[in-house]
């Protein structure tokens, strides 16, 4: 289970008999990233990988502008256009934020409660390569003779085999269980990771908001993949074996679709963005000089949004003609999941109230997001007025309402957690001055696109068409919002710019740039490894600050004269100055020796690439003499993974470290120590070992 | 809401309903939803304005406060320390209840719109249709009339119309803007509305739910005409199709022969000559301004352009390049131009 981590950060697998299950060792190059099992590495991958697959869901964004500047445009032909738009949207909900959210959960979580990582760190570079794999999956359509062409809620029975003869909606399917079976792990690790492995000290109403979110957040995930991965099954199974679930000509029921895909489909509303609300309010406190306002109320708000949820999903459904008094009970149930929102929303004001606010670029896009977000929230209530959205429904309208809540909301959050976080990340900061023309072309851009949307919408402007008609008077607007997209897009060429200039020109961060609040900030940027040398103790929420700061008798800040030693706790603050590009700085040396990490895997990409073949043997498995062989083929690969990955040996199955570690009086060491340690860390071992229960001895790593 | 007052509240609560209400009565936006011409939508109107204002003056406040902030406290000094305040319970209590306030009251009134406009119409004013969702055209059907017609739903001013909605193939959603809000068409379920116009004219719609390939290409009308219009119509489209006598019209008459002969007749109904089932009824399409879901003006310029190659002017439209010379075509056209 456990490596010594020896100072320059090379894991030195001690194998007793390899055999074919060798544990990897190679400390740097591609290898080491493809078999890494850190949380931070894993963190960055999935942010880098949805980077990607933003900048392709936006090329596709601005296709979909190019081609409706204009009446009865020809840049795409319906065909194209069908394909693009329902690429745009499966790709930016299911590749671009929902593993954005996953990179800061994977990077922050175990930094913010004192964790040296999740609780099933392959488990973690599992889900990752799953997901990469499930988008290049869903993307390889293109090439493959067509992407997914029915929108990204897939309306049986426009979905059938009947309907859809084609393999388009066959990678839509398959390619959404794949990203299922991603997030669900990922969701798993983190709620086991956030319930069990926090600092001493910090209970739950202690831990960052930010973690909390992450912690409603997976909940959600977690009961929500289950009802669109039956949904996908059973629209599967008619399309590959003949079932008759959602088949109309023999009896199916197309609503049964539209229940289970928004009943998954609402709670992943706030999948979406309970992540950037969390970013959002941790920026704010930060460049406020302020706690956030009503700590316990923002928790609660969260969890009564995660509850309510669950029980407004027909609001998508309003002009499904599901009578009067169903529709009254969701109407209402849609008005009042906006009180805990509009709670929130005050409450970030109420953090702004009083403060001295620092206008840097997290807090402009955290501003951002709050002004922004709440045009989306009150359209969203609009929605809930039932009898007129029989008018709204389906039309640029609610285009534009959602574009403010996941672009105007999510998307800011995230921007604003990227700049904000980047230096604990890298080590450097990004250019605020490139950043405030990022933000502010972004925030134009992004206005210009969707404001007029709503007006489309209500003038009579269907979502999902690919032409309009020159009568409808509805082309003006629509070239507004087409030229306010290209500045979204140079408002990203910016973003990059402003990486790329940041790189050239370092600014070195140091451990805490912002006076933060969050234990992330008591450690080095880059974090070292192993995270924390010693096991941070929590006595309060913001526990990093209160290191760092008293209140006096008015309730003001007053900096504790001994912060800048206090700060790092450890290694940290004489780490930070060491330069940003060495993980472990040679202060580490004592402080890292002895402390247990994850071995590297390749099993977790074997199992995801088993799942990846099993994919296409499915999409292609009806088609005449395929007959399921590839699937066949993909299964064992996964199968073979799976055993492998529950097989392979400890790095160092007898470290005597483990031992001093696992016997050691305070429970928390044994918590957190055992990041490595089979035997302390028990089920979660177990859980992520497979094989751990048969040999508990040995633990068989991460 | 009287106009005066109407003016009174614009002026006051900003950008937003000043450019929806800039864009109500604009001429140029025949599908506007704010430009409700029919009891049905200006019921919605009703509800939807007043709740509108509120969003306004919410969006003013919350907008105006975060501006505000980054104003007045926008930090001037690095040394600056302001007060922790870690909450406030009574500001916090104070401002779930206030929302919960507002929207109960939004609730109360959304519910009773909505069982209100749920009613099914009974009575000798009302005027039964059957609306069929293609992909991608409407049929009409009047089931007390004996008259079927395609994309253009022909009514009488003043009298509710009691749509029943069923679907062919896919779910497509039936939205008259300015006379109703949508309802789905949903295969294997009947659905109902209600539809009703003020003043006579031309009404129009579209499809509003995703129905695959061609789901923008459609269209529909409602036409409304005053009752005694509506009257005429009807009776001139209960009657079947006259046949074309080959001595005063040979090319209509050819055209005839080929509607058969080339399998148009497979598929389209033409009281009293044919009797397909797949496409739209022909009987009386020379009355129709429109065709092929509404998308084309009905003249011989588009008609002959469509004939040559349907699924070239209407992506995957059903009917099939029949492979027709340009002397068939316009035999068809001269057919199709006596089904008045």
């Amino acid at each position: 289970m456990a490596t010594v981590l020896e100072p320059t950060v090379t894991p030195v697998p001690v194998v007793v008999d390899p055999g074919v299950l060798k544990r990897p060792k190679n400390p740097a190059g591609v290898w080491s990233w493809m078999t890494t099992v850190d949380h931070k590495r894993i963190g960055v991958l999935y942010g880098v990988t949805a980077f990607v697959f933003f900048l392709l869901g936006g090329i596709e964004a601005l296709l979909i502008r190019l081609q409706l500047a204009q009446p009865n445009g020809t840049v795409l032909s319906a065909d194209a256009y069908n394909q693009v738009f329902t690429m745009h949207g499966t790709t930016m909900i299911f590749l671009v934020v929902m593993p954005m959210s996953a990179a800061f959960f994977n990077y922050l979580v175990p930094l913010q409660i004192g964790a040296r990582d999740v609780a099933f760190p392959r488990l973690n570079a599992f889900s990752y390569w799953t997901f990469l794999l499930g988008g290049i999956f869903i993307y390889s359509s293109f090439i493959f003779g067509g992407a997914p062409n029915g929108g990204w809620f897939g309306y049986a029975p426009n979905t059938s085999i009947t309907f859809s003869p084609g393999h388009n909606i066959d990678y839509w399917v398959l390619g959404l269980l794949i990203l299922g079976i991603a997030s669900t792990a990922g969701a798993v690790n983190l709620i086991v990771t956030m319930l069990n492995m926090r600092a001493p000290g910090m209970s739950l109403m202690k831990m960052p908001i930010f973690t909390w979110m992450t912690l409603i957040s997976s909940f959600l995930i977690l009961f929500a993949m289950p009802v669109i991965t039956i949904a996908l099954f059973l629209l599967m199974f008619d399309r590959n074996f003949g079932s008759n679930f959602f088949n109309t000509e023999a009896g199916g029921n197309p609503v049964l679709w539209q229940h289970l895909f928004w009943l998954f489909g609402h709670p992943e509303v706030y999948i979406l963005i309970l992540p950037a609300m969390g970013m959002v309010s941790e920026i704010l406190p930060v460049f406020a000089r302020k706690p956030l306002f009503g700590y316990p109320v923002m928790v609660i708000s969260a969890v009564a949004i995660g509850f309510m949820g669950w029980g407004v999903w027909v609001h998508h459904m309003f002009a499904v003609g599901l009578g009067p008094v169903a529709v009254s009970a969701f109407s209402v149930s849609t008005m009042f999941i906006a009180v805990p929102t509009g709670v929130k929303i005050f409450n970030w004001i109420g953090t702004l109230w009083g403060g001295s606010l620092k206008l840097s670029t997290p807090m402009l896009f955290a501003m951002g997001f709050v002004a922004m977000f709440t045009i989306g929230g009150l359209s969203g209530v609009t929605h809930a007025v039932s009898p007129h959205d029989r008018q709204q429904t389906d039309t640029y309208y609610i285009v534009a309402h959602f574009h403010y809540v996941l672009f105007g909301g999510a998307l800011f959050g995230i921007m604003g957690g990227i700049y904000y976080w980047w230096p604990k990340i890298f080590g450097w900061l990004l250019s605020d001055r490139i950043g405030k023309l990022n933000f502010w072309t972004w925030f134009l851009g992004f206005n210009m696109t969707f404001a007029p949307m709503h007006l489309l919408g209500l003038q009579g402007m269907p979502r999902r068409i690919y032409t309009y008609d020159e009568s409808l008077g509805l082309q003006a607007l629509n070239m507004v919002a087409t030229v306010g997209s290209f500045v979204i897009a140079f408002s990203t060429m910016v973003f990059m710019y402003n990486i790329w200039h940041s790189k050239r020109n370092k600014v070195l961060a140091g451990p805490d740039p912002w006076d933060a609040r969050t234990l992330e900030w008591s450690i080095a940027s880059p974090p070292p490894v192993y995270n924390f040398a010693e096991v941070p103790e929590v006595h309060s929420v913001d526990d990093f600050w209160h290191r760092k700061y008293t209140e006096d008798g008015a309730g003001r800040p007053v900096r504790k004269p001994s912060a800048a030693e206090t700060a790092g706790g450890s290694a940290a603050a004489a780490d930070g100055a060491d330069g940003a590009d060495d993980h472990a700085g040679h202060d580490d040396h004592d402080h890292g020796h002895g402390i247990h990490l994850p071995s590297p895997s390749y099993f977790p990409l074997v199992a995801a690439f088993g799942i990846f073949v099993l994919g296409y043997g499915m999409v292609y498995g009806r088609d005449a003499g395929v007959n399921y062989v590839l699937a066949g083929l993909g299964a064992l690969i996964l199968l073979v993974g799976l055993y492998s990955w529950g097989m392979e040996p400890s790095a160092e199955p007898e470290d005597p470290d483990d031992v001093v570690l696992s016997a050691s009086p305070d429970p928390a060491d044994a918590v957190l120590g055992a990041a490595g340690t089979a035997g302390a860390l028990g089920p979660g071992a177990a859980a992520d070992d497979g094989g751990g229960e048969a040999d508990p001895a040995g633990g068989n790593g991460s | 809401m009287r106009p005066s007052r109407r003016r009174h509240l614009t002026a006051a609560s900003g950008f937003v309903v000043l450019t929806l209400l800039s864009a109500c009565g604009d001429k140029e936006l025949p599908q506007n939803a704010l430009d409700p011409k029919g009891p049905e939508a200006i019921r919605l109107d009703n509800l939807i304005r007043p709740v509108f204002l509120i969003a306004a003056a919410v969006f003013v406040l919350v907008e105006g406060l975060v501006v505000y902030v980054a104003l007045r406290f926008r930090r001037r000094s690095d040394d600056e320390a302001p007060k922790q305040v870690h909450g406030n319970v009574k500001a916090e209590i104070g401002w779930t209840i206030a929302p919960a306030a507002v929207l109960l009251v939004v609730g109360v009134f959304t519910v009773f719109t909505l069982f209100d406009i749920s009613e099914t119409p009974a009575g000798p004013g009302v005027v039964r249709v059957t609306v069929t969702g293609h992909r991608w055209w409407w049929e009409y059907e009047y089931p007390d009339h004996d008259v079927v017609t395609a994309n253009e739903l022909h009514i009488p001013t003043g009298q509710k119309i009691a749509v029943t909605l069923l679907s062919e193939d896919v779910i497509h959603s039936f939205w008259p803007p300015k006379l109703a809000g949508k309802v789905d068409v949903v295969p294997n379920r009947v659905n109902k509305m209600v539809i009703e116009a003020k003043t006579p004219g031309v009404y129009h719609g579209q499809c509003a739910e995703f129905c695959g390939l061609s789901h923008a290409n459609m269209r529909l009308q409602v036409i409304a005409h005053t009752p005694a219009d509506f009257e005429r119509w009807v009776a001139s489209n209960a009657a079947s199709a006259a046949i074309p006598d080959p001595e005063d019209q040979p090319e209509a008459a050819a055209g005839a022969a080929a509607f058969r002969a080339k399998g148009c007749a497979s598929c389209h109904t033409v009281k009293g000559y044919a009797a397909g089932q797949v496409g739209p009824d022909l009987t009386h399409f020379a009355q129709r301004d429109t065709f092929a879901g509404a998308i084309f003006e009905n003249d011989e310029r588009h008609l002959r352009a469509w004939l040559r190659d349907p699924p070239a002017e209407k992506p995957g439209s059903i009917m099939p390049d029949l492979d027709l010379t340009e002397d068939e075509i316009s035999d068809l056209i001269a057919y199709l131009d006596t089904l008045k």
